[in-house]
């Protein structure tokens, strides 16, 4: 039996459907049987990121309005052989579905394969509550900053009253030198806020951009420091204990001469 | 750079420190709130309680949520029209 992970923010933009695909396409990586499905309709935007918007013919309203068969509706990923994707409706709104009938997409998956990653819309109303509907567990995207952090502590309420009670926590779009500076809050402050468990911290990365821009997720590659980011978190998903990593990108010879002459 | 120069000299506070302050100030009104629906819940439970004890128009029951010196009140306002002799029995 699989298990149902709904990625959230409340806030839009704080990358929840690149956290989406990187852990779903992470997952795959290694071996494991995985559905990433947005329920973002209306804006759709999973397909673009995984780089799969030429193979669209169904998408989730298709299949939950029954004009198409659940496999049908799934779209086969490029990369791995047992990684799909079900596309949002771009045409509808959020009403088009219901939660009933997204629990029951995420029940009949469950049954295949080893996890479903919902990418859920921003803010709290239908969409919201389609995503959450089917969820076994919950991931909060958030960023060190005052408003992200604001709605995810609301979303992390909602969740519970929900019950999805203890969500994991991505903290993305971390900058370190911002940080060391004291001009952007710690992890730490924000678990003392939030008092929520950590998946995982993302740094702020170029990387990412660059990856998106190709419809590659940034968790195949080796060399960026936000890849290396991703595989840990989906480790941690698999149960097993990643220390978080160091985030400091190595500087140039003149940062570093800088540095130097400030004495510190 | 003035900035820079100002934090080593300890006039200016970090700005994360400020972000924190803001946000758990925020987050004690944000938490303290009850939804539309909770305080219907709430003021249709209230209503039940207190006619044990005592009769008062229902429309005139207020409940509000306020801030007060850092913490956060439930207010109830109820005139009261008369005392049950036997209230709660």
């Amino acid at each position: 039996m699989g298990e149902v992970l709904v990625v959230t923010s409340g806030k839009g933009g704080v990358g929840k459907t690149t956290t989406a695909a990187n852990i779903g396409t992470g997952l795959a990586a290694q071996g494991k049987k995985v559905v990433l499905m947005d329920t973002d309709i209306g804006l759709r935007n999973l397909d673009v990121v995984m780089g799969l918007e030429n193979r669209i013919v169904y998408d989730i309203v298709d299949i939950a309005q029954g004009r198409c068969k659940l496999k049908q509706g799934m779209i086969k990923d490029k990369r791995f052989p047992d990684l799909y994707l079900i596309p949002a409706a771009q045409t509808k709104d959020k009403s088009a579905v219901t939660e009933e009938q997204v629990q029951a997409i995420c029940n009949e998956l469950k049954q295949e394969f080893d996890y479903i990653i919902v990418d859920c819309p921003a803010g709290i109303e239908q969409g919201f509550k389609n995503a959450i509907a089917g969820a076994d567990k919950a991931i909060v995207v958030t960023n060190p900053e005052v408003s992200a952090v604001r709605d995810a502590d609301r979303i992390i309420g909602l969740l519970e009253a929900n019950g999805l009670g203890n969500p994991q926590l991505v903290l993305n779009r971390v900058r370190p030198n911002m940080v060391r500076q004291g001009d952007m809050m710690s992890v730490d402050d924000i678990l003392e806020i939030l008092a929520i468990k950590l998946l995982g911290v993302i740094p702020d990365d170029d990387n990412i951009v660059i990856s998106t821009n190709r419809g590659e997720p940034t968790v195949l590659d080796q060399q960026s420091l936000s890849g290396k980011a991703y595989r840990n978190i989906v480790q941690r998903l698999l149960g097993n204990e990643v220390p978080l990593m160091n985030l400091d990108v190595e500087e140039g010879f003149f940062a570093r001469l800088l540095k130097l002459f400030k004495g510190n | 750079m003035a900035s820079f120069l100002q934090r080593i000299f300890g006039s200016e506070k970090a700005s994360k420190e400020l972000a924190k302050d803001r946000l758990k100030l925020v987050l004690i009104h944000d938490r303290a709130s009850l939804s539309p629906a909770m305080m219907d819940n709430l003021r249709r439970d209230l209503v039940e309680v207190i006619s044990k004890y005592m009769d008062f128009e229902e429309t005139s029951l207020d409940v509000q949520m306020a801030e007060q010196d850092n913490m956060t009140m439930l207010e109830v306002n109820i005139p009261v029209a008369s005392v049950k002799r036997n209230g709660g029995n």
